[in-house]
């Protein structure tokens, strides 16, 4: 089978949010990137997916040169392939899934993988977007996933349970928590994937539809009162909510 | 002009972010001189219609099937771009919940439209409308314009308020959307409800645990204080990652955004990733025994003191008030 599975270059969950000089994107001063970690799941998965199915996995990027290091991570997980679609430009999710969208194309995939949502945007697009733009199924949130004569059945995370989704291939799964446990890297993988070559190839131009005006932080908010240091504190504690906050 | 509003329904019955977006678009389409019209998909649904003109839709289209009873991906994104395009809708309005987040993408191919996620504020400027949307879970705010000609904002649950309904009524009108075995090619065939269980994502009062609570036996407090203002429990990832609770219930960065009128965190320190799922919330409070844990920093009230003996108290002092 030919696997595909996307994976996005994003900050690190500690990163401090500190608007740059424009006033409209982070400032990367001091950024840790890393691999998005809903992909890591995207990632096992498909190549649990090899394994079950033979074929290869091709690990693709879109972004600047930087994003090479998670291509990295996902060869050393044990990707066949990395391509990385070159630009640095800002796009919106549609602008990103268009080019995503024709290197499956392109490449032939039967099924992709991608995570949930990056945890830059939280946009959770990509995946609906491709799906549709390929004319597939999709399938978003996924905890579970089984594959079989060409049809998928899996479990999506919703309000207070789960759906269980059947779908017909090729489809996009996004990935959620719970879905597996990705592997760590062995040495010898993190070896290999040094001589692992990273294909390049400029990312297709596309439209921009939705355009940020400005980015700054939330309000900072007003330090909270202490009521008090032990459990005589409680009942106190419950009249303000009731009477001050009016939330009980 | 008009705005198309989303109304989710699941198992016959409004979801309470149903009225939210209808509210949130009649306040767009004021500003704009434009008319709102709501759309309900589901089966057996045409009872329930008439809701929606208290909270400002001028007509409510159905589209009733049974079919349409389980969500599909692929169908519900076929009737609702079909109903955006025979309404002329350049506006759409969706909930960011699981069915929202999941359909919107699809919608917005087929409509050839920008699609701006999970907005937290919509404002009209000038016939402009402006999202504000959180990006780096919460750490920073955003504000986008939609370039398309036709626009699609999902809005986060619990965020927009809906108020009561008015005694305005709306025009019911029952739509056909064909629909044939492809359109299903993605399709929910059983929903497996948590048994009885309130979901954070959806709750309007949360009760958290972290690792402060040394074990999963200790959740018995948590739940306890939970029952008794009808709340949800939640959990920090320290405590997921641990087993002692269901991945459901985290909250937190690779967890659930949660905004609830109320949430208490109990023994949990308040790391980034924690604070970036739940400090949109409208109250905190934070009980943790440690006076500089940093979860203080985003409580509105707190006590700083042990769990074992102050979350008990809580839990009597609230049914007290409640006459429990
Ligand atoms: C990529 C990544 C993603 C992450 N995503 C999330 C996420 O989504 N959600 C999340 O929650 N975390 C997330 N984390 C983990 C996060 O960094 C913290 O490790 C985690 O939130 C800590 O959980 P905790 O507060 O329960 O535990 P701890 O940090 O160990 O805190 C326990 C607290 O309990 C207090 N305590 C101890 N005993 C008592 C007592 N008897 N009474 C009162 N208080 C007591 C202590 O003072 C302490 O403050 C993520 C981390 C990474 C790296
Ligand atoms: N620039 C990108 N390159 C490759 N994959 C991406 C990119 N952006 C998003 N994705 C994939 O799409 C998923 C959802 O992303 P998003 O819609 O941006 O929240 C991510 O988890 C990735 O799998």
């Amino acid at each position: 089978m030919k696997i595909l599975v996307f994976v996005n270059h994003v900050p690190d969950t500690e990163t401090k949010v500190k608007i740059g000089a424009d006033g409209k994107l982070i400032d990367p001063a001091g950024v840790n990137y890393m691999l998005n970690p809903y992909d890591e799941f995207a990632v096992e998965e498909a190549l649990k997916t090899r394994q079950s199915f033979g074929g290869e996995v091709v690990v693709v990027s879109l972004g600047g040169e930087a994003n090479k290091e998670t291509l990295r991570k996902a060869l050393a997980m044990g990707c066949d392939k990395a391509v990385l679609l070159k630009d640095s430009a800002v796009r919106d999710s549609f602008a990103v899934a268009q080019s995503l969208a024709e290197y499956a194309k392109e490449y032939g995939a039967e099924i992709i993988f991608g995570g949930k949502q990056s945890i830059d945007y939280d946009d959770a697009q990509v995946g609906g977007l491709v799906a549709e733009l390929l004319g597939w199924s999709s399938v978003s949130v996924v905890v579970k996933l089984e594959i079989k004569d060409g049809n998928i059945i899996a479990e999506r995370e919703i309000e207070g349970g789960h759906e269980i989704v059947h779908a017909k291939l090729p489809a996009v799964i996004m990935a959620q928590k719970g879905l597996n446990e990705p592997r760590y890297p062995s040495l010898k993988g993190i070896m290999d994937a040094k001589r692992k070559p990273i294909e390049e190839k400029p990312a297709s131009a596309a439209e921009i539809r939705v355009e940020v005006s400005a980015m700054r932080n939330p309000p900072a908010k007003a330090s909270g009162k202490i009521v008090g240091t032990d459990a005589s504190a409680a009942a106190e504690l419950v009249r303000l909510l009731h009477e001050e906050a009016k939330v009980i | 002009m008009k705005i198309l509003a989303f109304a989710e329904q699941r198992n016959g019955q409004f979801k309470k972010v149903a009225f939210e977006v209808v509210k949130a678009a009649k306040t767009v389409a004021d500003q704009l001189h434009a008319e709102v019209v709501a759309l309900v998909v589901g089966n057996n649904i045409t009872s329930i219609a008439g809701q929606l003109g208290g909270y400002g839709a001028s007509k409510v289209v159905v589209v009733e099937d049974a079919k349409l009873e389980l969500y599909s991906t692929t169908a519900y994104a076929k009737v609702i771009a079909d109903i955006a395009k025979t309404e002329s809708a350049e506006v759409l309005l969706l909930p960011a919940s699981a069915m929202g987040k999941d359909v919107a993408p699809r919608v917005a191919v087929k409509l050839n439209a920008g699609l701006a996620v999970d907005c937290t504020a919509l404002s009209v400027n000038g016939g402009t409308i402006t999202a504000t949307r959180p990006v780096y879970a919460g750490k920073g705010l955003v504000d986008v314009a939609i370039k398309t000609q036709t626009k699609i904002f999902s809005l986060r649950p619990n965020v927009f308020t809906a108020g009561n309904p008015s005694g305005a009524t709306a025009a019911i009108e029952a739509k056909k959307v064909g629909l044939n075995d492809d359109d299903f090619s993605v399709a929910v065939k059983e929903v497996r409800q948590s048994s009885g269980k309130k979901d954070v994502a959806e709750a309007d009062i949360i009760v958290s645990g972290g690792r402060g609570l040394k074990g999963p036996e200790n959740f018995k407090l948590i739940e306890d204080l939970a029952g008794s203002l009808n709340a949800a429990v939640g959990a920090s990832r320290a405590v997921v990652d641990a087993g002692w609770r269901p991945h459901d219930e985290q909250v937190g960065q690779t967890g659930k955004t949660v905004s609830p009128s109320l949430y208490v965190a109990v023994a949990i320190s308040g790391a980034v990733q924690h604070l970036a799922g739940m400090s949109s919330s409208k109250y905190i409070v934070a009980i943790n025994k440690d006076k500089d844990a940093p979860i203080f920093t985003v409580a509105d009230y707190g006590i700083v003191g042990d769990a074992f003996e102050v979350v008990p108290a809580l839990t009597t002092e609230i049914k007290k008030l409640l006459g429990k």
